[in-house]
């Protein structure tokens, strides 16, 4: 099975607006259309919960690593699985495989949250192919961590190499290692793009084709971005005076598209944790060496932040002053699922570091599922509008909104 | 049913936990009042061993949030820190301590002495952003030890999957060791260390019998209100002289209750009452303690075993010895086995619970997952239509918070539980129906 087959229908002749219509209408489609032409011709499907899994292991073997990254769908079946207090994401992402919207061979979740680890005892009493949950590790900055790691990534390699049948090389994962390396410098591009230009990128379209990469061979994702960035560079689109913020809390459960696109109307989101794990590696992972062990020393030590990963080398506070100023952003929204444990909590250290900077910020929660957005558009036009026409108070203190009861 | 006059022993449990507690907690209030600081350490992987071998106070910042439940003062804590920023949606315990080093130690029980290190595991994802937090409020070194899971249901590690993750704790472990000796000035006293892991060994073995003296029918103590006493022992005291001799009493003190027939509730035992063999699955309701472990005993219901002694135990109940010979190794091999009980007790815990029908001979399963704690409750719902499916007895599901009053409705928790019972109760009539119908 090879990894070049082409899931998308695009023929490369589409304009930009036609191609990211396209692309909006696969990233929001719940019945999973690229994984059923995938499984069409015989492939497997390892589906991988947030926030990181390293799909070179996968695409190496042959088989497609997807994303669950949860859904826009009724949760029939998934609801009476679960009790109160829990995030949407783990009840539409069972949702979906229970109703045989998506078919996976491999289940991995991660040790990310108390809520996730929990989903490996969920899949395997009610789901046929075997889950496991991947040990990340939560002390990076042991001395052992690294390898310790190498050889949980050799682990689950072994298990993947159990349901292809095969055995896969050093020289399969340094090939998987240089098309992945492809495909992170051109979403670095296309971050570059949203920071330097954001007129020129919107959040939510360029959400659509990093969210795209979840669904698809990156191969083939690497085509379509090689493809697109351009046209994006060659937009026809003027500079309006919006503000400039970054929005941090979807690191795990997504924001709905609308959402993002309601932001859109007032801020230029121009960088962001949306879909981190996807991002989670900031550089070229070596192809030189050992390939598992390339691939967790970039895990460990070439990589981004985010509420779920404990190293004492990036308080989470510090690394999102450090991702507004890198962004040139002059406020923040400050949002987290709801009933999301470590987004909730990290709020708090969030908020007293944008105080103490001065910085202006809109605190909110969201949910996947949520439809309503009146109230968020009045309250973040608000916001906005303070930001921009009024100076910040006379403490020095920044402003901020915060609206505790959510949007919806 | 004939009941043997009771032994003045009978009780001593719960009277000299209770003792015991205050004392400890007096001595932290002390240590406090002379400028003492502490290591804040989590039941669920706690390392005591290692922290008692450099004579360090610990506290349990878990234990201190649920008495201020039990004390009925929770929702304050839970206010101030709501009002710092913190969402109702969180953890309690979190919230209360957060409060309760804002208001500078202050505790129903006494003063809590500031952190000078924390130490914690992965168990729970809330323990590394609960560290954060004095992190950042005190700037303290924060020593997290990683401990890989079971990956996954039923899959066991090979020998050297086993070994290597107990190497890599090992490993960790002696990194944690240096820390602790920069934090208290003084160097590693190995011998120490296996003083501490010797009384450890003894509490662990009679931790053991006195979960397993509950097969017996009376129950002789009730695992969700006295197994918290106990289990509240066995995590502030656990290596130390004071904590193994509570357990080599206790003990004696439940053999006797089983040879004398000696039951939890005088109604069973003066047979006006059948006895209900219940499984408790979660976290208990603290802010109406005492209420809600009523509303089950008044219908003769008796927690013969719970899944809180599992895991909050942080793994007691494995059939483990330290090996004092190779301290290190076997401390690192024991951490290893009892975080992985106690998270294999809320993720993975199936099989266990089916067996723990079978071996106390349960009637019911009440399942009581809880707003504050995700990693006990995340899969109960799920857990419930597996014991469903595999045994037959009734499970209760009821939700409400370990912390927060606000989620805790009494009524509508004993209207659920009233329903459990009569239905325990109709299926028991059912039964004997059924067999004096089979006889005759």
């Amino acid at each position: 099975m090879g990894t070049n087959v082409k899931l998308l229908t695009l023929t490369g002749s589409e304009s930009l607006e036609e191609s990211l219509e396209y692309c909006r209408e696969i990233v929001e489609d719940a019945e999973y259309p690229t994984v059923r032409r995938w499984r069409a011709t015989g492939g497997k499907v390892l589906g991988h919960f947030q926030v990181y899994f390293p799909e070179e292991l996968a695409h190496a073997a042959g088989m497609l690593p997807v994303k669950l990254r949860g859904a826009q769908v009724e949760c029939r079946e998934a609801d009476s699985h679960f009790g109160s207090y829990l995030c949407a994401i783990i009840r539409s992402s069972l949702e979906v495989v229970l109703t045989d919207r998506l078919k996976l061979d491999m289940f991995v979740t991660h040790p990310i949250c108390d809520v996730a680890r929990n989903l490996a005892g969920i899949w395997a009493r009610n789901c046929p192919e075997p889950a496991q949950i991947l040990y990340l590790p939560q002390n990076p900055n042991s001395r052992h961590s690294l390898d310790y790691l190498t050889e949980e990534y050799r682990r689950v390699l072994d298990d993947i190499e159990e349901i292809v049948g095969r055995t896969v090389s050093d020289d399969d994962l340094r090939s998987s290692i240089a098309v992945f390396n492809e495909n992170r410098q051109l979403l670095r591009e296309l971050y570059a793009i949203k920071r330097d230009t954001p007129w020129l990128l919107p959040v939510h379209e360029a959400y659509i084709l990093v969210a795209l990469g979840g669904l698809i061979q990156r191969d083939e994702h690497n085509e379509v971005l090689r493809r697109l960035i351009p046209l994006i560079r060659d937009r026809d689109s003027r500079k309006q005076d919006k503000l400039r913020v970054v929005f941090e809390g979807g690191f795990c459960e997504q924001p709905p598209l609308d959402l993002l696109r309601e932001i859109a109307h007032f801020c230029y989101v121009v960088d962001d944790d949306l879909l981190i794990g996807l991002r989670w590696i900031l550089e070229d992972v070596d192809r030189e060496g050992t390939p598992l062990k390339n691939l967790a020393d970039a895990y460990l030590n070439k990589s981004s932040y985010s509420p779920v990963q404990h190293d004492l080398r990036k308080p989470k506070e510090k690394m999102l002053l450090a991702r507004i100023r890198e962004a040139e952003a002059e406020a923040a929204i400050v949002s987290a699922a709801k009933m999301c444990e470590p987004g909730l909590d990290e709020q708090v250290p969030y908020s007293e570091a944008l105080d103490e900077e001065g910085i202006p910020y809109f605190l909110t929660e969201f949910e996947e599922r949520m439809t309503s957005f009146d109230h968020l558009q009045i309250q973040l036009e608000t916001f906005v509008e303070n930001v921009v026409f009024a100076a910040p108070g006379a403490d020095g203190a920044g402003l901020q909104l915060v609206i505790p009861e959510g949007v919806s | 049913m004939t009941v043997a006059t009771p032994s003045p022993i009978v009780g001593r449990g719960a009277r000299d936990g209770a003792e015991l507690f205050r004392d400890w907690y007096g001595d932290l209030t002390q240590a406090s009042a002379r400028g003492e600081k502490a290591a804040y350490a989590f039941v669920m992987g706690s390392m005591v061993e290692l922290l008692r071998s450099f004579d360090m106070n610990v506290v349990f910042p878990e234990i201190n949030s649920l008495q201020t439940a039990v004390r009925r003062v929770s929702d304050e804590y839970l206010s101030e820190a709501e009002d710092h920023g913190f969402s109702p949606d969180v953890c309690g315990y979190v919230k209360a301590d957060y409060a309760l080093q804002l208001r500078g130690g202050e505790h129903p029980m006494g003063r809590i002495p500031q952190p000078s290190v924390a130490v914690l595991t992965n168990a729970c994802n809330t323990y590394l952003k609960w560290g954060e937090i004095w992190e950042r409020m005190y700037d303290v070194p924060m020593i997290t030890v990683d401990v890989p899971g079971t990956r996954g249901a039923g899959m066991k590690p090979s020998a050297r999957g086993f070994e290597r993750d107990r190497l890599y704790v090992e490993q960790q472990l002696r990194e944690a060791i240096e820390v602790l000796e920069e934090v208290t000035g003084r160097p590693f006293d190995i011998d120490r260390c296996r003083d501490v892991m010797r009384l450890t060994n003894e509490m662990n073995r009679d931790w053991r019998r006195v979960l397993e003296l509950n097969r017996n029918s009376p129950a002789v103590y009730d695992a969700m209100m006295d197994g918290t006493v106990y289990l509240g022992v066995a995590n502030a005291l656990r290596g130390t002289e004071q904590g193994a001799a509570y357990f080599k009493d206790l003990v004696e003190e439940l053999e006797y209750k089983v040879e004398a027939g000696i039951g939890v509730l005088p109604a069973v035992d003066n047979g006006s009452k059948r006895e209900q063999r219940l499984i408790f699955v979660g976290v208990p309701c603290y802010p109406i303690f005492r209420r809600f472990s009523e509303l089950f005993s008044e219908w003769g219901g008796v927690f013969v075993s719970s899944t809180y002694t599992w895991f909050a135990s942080g793994g007691l109940d494995v059939n483990f010895d330290y090996d004092l010979e190779r301290p290190i190794e076997s401390l690192a091999e024991g951490l290893l086995l009892g975080v992985q009980r106690a998270v294999d007790a809320m993720l993975f815990h199936d099989t266990a619970l089916l067996e723990a029908i079978d071996e106390f001979d349960a009637d019911g399963v009440v399942y009581h997952p809880i707003k504050s704690c995700r990693t006990v409750s995340t899969g109960l719902a799920d857990s419930r239509r597996q014991v469903l499916d595999n045994r037959d007895v009734l499970c209760l599901y009821i939700e409400s918070d370990m912390m927060d009053k606000r989620v805790v409705s009494e009524a509508q928790l004993k209207n659920r539980i009233d329903a459990f019972f009569e239905g325990l109760d109709s299926r028991a009539l059912r039964r004997a129906s059924a067999a004096a119908g089979g006889a005759s």
